[in-house]
C-alpha cells in the first residue's frame, strides 16, 4: 500500500516535471509577449516525430536525435512568432488568439500530411533500465530519473539565464514594460524572439521525455499535455519561472492520484476542474504578483 | 437615427430572406430530385452549423468573448434531447412534436450549463475565459463519459460509472447515445435557424445588445455609466449556450448513434472558423460562411485531405489581414487613392 503511494507519487513527479517543461515556455512566453502561445503543444509533438525520425530512418544516437529536436523546434517557434504573431503586436488580444489556435490547427494537420494519421511507437531514448528499490517491490523507470533529473538542470539554467545574462535581464525588462525597455536600448524584437526560441527547444525536450514515458505518437500527441502545462502555468502563477515548475509538479502529481485513487476517465477533468478553480479563488496563481488595472 | 434603424431593419431582412430562399430552392431541388445523396444527407448538419455559427458568433463577435467550449454546450443539449426523445418515444406519437419538445429539454439543459459555466468563467476575461471555456468543454465531455441511462416501463434510470441498470440502456457511457429513431429533418433544421435568427438578431438590436457592444468596446467606460458587465455577459453567453443545445438536439435525432466524442474541441474550433471567415459580428457572414464551409468538402472530395490544413490557412492568413499593422497602412492606402479618384473625377 505504501509502496504503491510511493510510486504513484515518483510517476506523478516525472508528470509533472514534463509539464514543467512545457509551462516554462507557456509562461517565458506570456510573461513577455503578453498572449497564449496556444501552438507550444503542437511543437511538443513536432519535436517527438522529428527525434522519432531521426532515430528511426537514419539511425542516428538517441542524444543526436534530442539535438536534432531541439535545432528543428527552435527554428520553428521564431518562424512562427516572426510570420504569425510579429504582425500582430499590437492587435487585439481576440485576434492574436485565435491566430495562435490556427497556427496550433495548422502544425497538426501538417504532422497529419506528412506522417500520417496511424500512431507510431515511440522508442524510448534512455535505455538503463530501471531502478530497483525494497527488493524490487519499487521501480522507479529510467526514463521518469531522467525527466526529473533534466526538469532541474533546466530550472537551474533558466534561473541562471533570466537572472545573470544580458539577455535574461532584457527579457525581465521587456515583461516588467515593453515601453521602458525599448527607450532603455534593448532590442524588444530580438527578446522575444529569443524567448519564443529558447521555449521552442524545451518544448523539444518536454515532446522526446514525455513521448519515452508514453511512447504512442500522433499528430494530436501534444494538444492534451500542451494544454494541461498551459494550466501548470497558471497553477504556479503566469509569467513565474519558479512558479511554473512549481504548478508542473502539482498538476501531474494530483493527476496520477486522481487517476488511481478516483476515476481513470475524469484524470483530465479534474485537472480542469482545479484550473477553473484556482482561477476564481487565485487568479494570479501560486507564485504569481497581482496586478492592479489603472483607469 | 431612424434612417439608421432602417437600415438594420433593411439588413435583417436581406439576412431572413438569403436563408428563406436558400431553404425554397433546396427543397425544390430535392422534390425534383437533383440533389445528391451524401449532399441530402449533409442538409441536416448545415442547418446545426448554422445555428451553431450563429449562437457563437454573439458571444465571439457581439459579446467580445472568445469560448472555446462552445461544443461541451451542443454535446448537452445532444444528450439531453436524445434521452427525452426516447423516453418519450411512447407517449408522444408525433415525431415533429416529439422533436420540438427535445430542442427544447435540450436548449434547458445547455442553457443551465451556460449558467453553472457562466458565472464564475465570466468574471475572468481574455485568454483566461477562452481556456476556461476549452477546459469546461473538456469537464463535460469527459463526464458525459461516464454517464449511463436507461429506460424501462416509463421509467428513467442514470447510473455514473455503473452500466448495470434494469431495461434498456440509451446512453451508454463512451459508445454514446443508441438506437435513436431519426427524427431530425431539414424542414425542423430551417425552423430553428429562422428561430436563432429571430433570438439573435433581435436581441443586437436591443438595449441589451447595445449594452454588450458597449462592454466589448470598452468594458471600463461601459461599467462606469452603470452597465451591468456580468448581467450582459451572461446574457449573451446562456443565449448562446441555449441555441446551441437546441442545434446539439438536432445533430444527435440526426443520426441513430453518436458518441460524446463526436463534440471534441475540433468542433468548437471548425464553429470559430466559420464565425472568423463569416466575419465577427456579423451574423449574415457566419449564416453563409457555415453552409458554404459545410458543402464545401463535399464538392471537393479529392481536396478532403488538404481541407483541415487550408482551414488553419486562412483563419492564420484572415486574422492577419485584418489586423496586422501593415495591412492596415495598405488598405488605408488603397481608400484614400480611390477616394482621391473620386474627388479628381467630380472636380472635373
Amino acid at each position: 500500500m505504501h509502496l504503491s503511494f510511493l510510486s504513484n507519487l515518483i510517476n506523478g513527479i516525472s508528470l509533472g516535471s514534463v509539464y514543467a517543461i512545457i509551462a516554462l515556455g507557456y509562461t517565458m512566453v506570456y510573461g513577455i509577449a503578453k498572449m497564449l502561445n496556444f501552438a507550444h503543444g503542437d511543437v511538443i509533438m513536432i519535436g517527438a516525430y522529428i527525434s522519432f525520425c531521426v532515430t528511426q530512418y537514419l539511425n542516428l544516437p538517441a542524444w543526436l536525435s534530442v539535438l536534432a529536436a531541439m535545432f528543428v523546434c527552435t527554428l520553428l517557434g521564431m518562424t512562427i512568432e516572426r510570420l504569425a504573431y510579429k504582425p500582430l503586436r499590437s492587435a487585439p488580444s481576440l485576434a492574436v488568439l485565435i491566430t495562435a489556435i490556427g497556427m496550433s490547427y495548422f502544425l497538426q494537420n501538417l504532422a497529419l500530411l506528412i506522417w500520417g494519421s496511424n500512431p507510431k511507437s515511440f522508442t524510448s531514448i534512455i535505455s538503463f533500465g530501471p531502478l530497483r528499490l525494497f527488493d524490487g517491490q519499487l521501480i522507479i523507470s529510467d526514463v521518469a530519473i531522467v525527466t526529473v533529473l533534466a526538469c532541474i538542470l533546466i530550472m537551474i539554467g533558466l534561473t541562471w539565464f533570466t537572472g545573470k545574462t544580458r539577455m535574461g535581464k532584457a527579457m525581465r525588462a521587456v515583461s516588467e514594460d515593453k515601453g521602458a525597455a525599448q527607450l532603455m536600448g534593448v532590442n524588444v524584437n530580438r527578446t522575444i524572439s529569443v524567448t519564443f526560441a529558447i521555449g521552442s527547444a524545451l518544448a523539444a525536450i518536454a515532446g522526446v521525455l514525455l513521448c519515452s514515458a508514453y511512447p504512442t505518437l500522433m499528430p494530436t500527441t501534444g494538444s492534451m499535455p500542451g494544454i494541461k502545462a498551459f494550466t501548470a502555468a497558471v497553477f504556479g502563477g503566469i509569467g513565474s519561472i519558479p512558479g511554473a515548475m512549481l504548478g508542473g509538479i502539482l498538476l501531474g502529481i494530483i493527476e496520477i492520484f486522481g487517476k488511481s485513487y478516483i476515476s481513470t476517465e475524469l484524470g483530465d477533468a479534474i485537472v480542469f476542474a482545479i484550473l477553473i478553480v484556482i482561477l476564481l479563488v487565485k487568479p494570479a496563481g501560486l507564485l504569481g504578483k497581482k496586478i492592479r488595472e489603472k483607469v | 437615427m431612424k434612417k439608421k434603424r432602417n437600415s438594420t431593419f433593411v439588413n435583417n431582412l436581406i439576412t431572413y430572406l438569403i436563408v428563406i430562399v436558400a431553404f425554397v430552392a433546396v427543397t425544390l431541388l430535392q422534390n425534383a430530385g437533383m440533389i445528391s445523396r451524401s449532399l441530402k444527407g449533409q442538409l441536416v448538419p448545415i442547418c446545426v452549423y448554422i445555428v451553431m455559427a450563429v449562437s457563437l458568433n454573439l458571444v465571439v463577435g457581439i459579446s467580445g468573448e472568445l469560448s472555446l467550449g462552445h461544443a461541451g454546450f451542443m454535446s448537452v443539449g445532444a444528450f439531453a434531447g436524445a434521452i427525452f426523445c426516447m423516453a418519450t418515444k411512447d407517449g408522444i406519437a408525433d415525431p415533429t412534436v416529439r422533436l420540438i419538445l427535445g430542442m427544447l429539454a435540450g436548449g434547458v439543459f445547455a442553457g443551465i450549463m451556460g449558467v453553472i459555466v457562466g458565472v464564475p468563467v465570466l468574471r475572468l476575461q481574455g485568454d483566461y475565459l477562452a481556456i476556461v471555456t476549452l477546459a469546461f468543454g473538456e469537464i463535460i465531455r469527459n463526464v458525459l463519459n461516464c454517464v449511463y441511462v436507461s429506460t424501462d416501463a416509463g421509467q428513467l434510470y442514470f447510473g455514473f460509472n455503473n452500466p448495470s441498470l434494469p431495461g434498456k440502456l440509451i446512453v451508454n457511457g463512451p459508445q454514446g447515445a443508441q438506437g435513436l429513431s431519426r427524427i431530425s429533418t431539414f424542414t425542423m433544421g430551417f425552423c430553428l435557424i429562422i428561430f436563432t435568427l429571430i433570438v439573435v438578431l433581435n436581441l443586437i438590436n436591443s438595449r441589451s445588445g447595445r449594452a454588450m457592444m458597449a462592454l466589448r468596446d470598452n468594458r471600463i467606460a461601459a461599467e462606469s455609466v452603470g452597465i451591468s458587465v456580468t448581467k450582459y455577459k451572461l446574457m449573451a453567453f446562456v443565449t448562446s449556450a441555449v441555441l446551441a443545445g437546441m442545434a446539439g438536439t438536432l445533430f444527435g435525432m440526426n443520426f441513430s448513434t453518436f458518441t460524446a466524442s463526436k463534440f471534441k474541441f475540433d468542433t468548437s474550433i471548425l464553429v470559430l472558423v466559420f464565425v472568423v471567415l463569416g466575419g465577427i459580428g456579423n451574423i449574415r457572414g457566419s449564416v453563409i460562411a457555415a453552409a458554404l464551409l459545410t458543402i464545401l468538402p463535399e464538392l471537393l472530395r479529392s481536396f478532403n485531405d488538404y481541407r483541415m490544413l487550408v482551414y488553419a490557412v486562412v483563419l492564420i492568413v484572415v486574422m492577419l489581414a485584418t489586423n496586422s499593422e501593415r495591412s492596415k497602412q495598405w488598405l488605408a492606402v488603397i481608400k484614400s487613392r480611390l477616394s482621391r479618384e473620386e474627388k479628381g473625377e467630380a472636380e472635373r
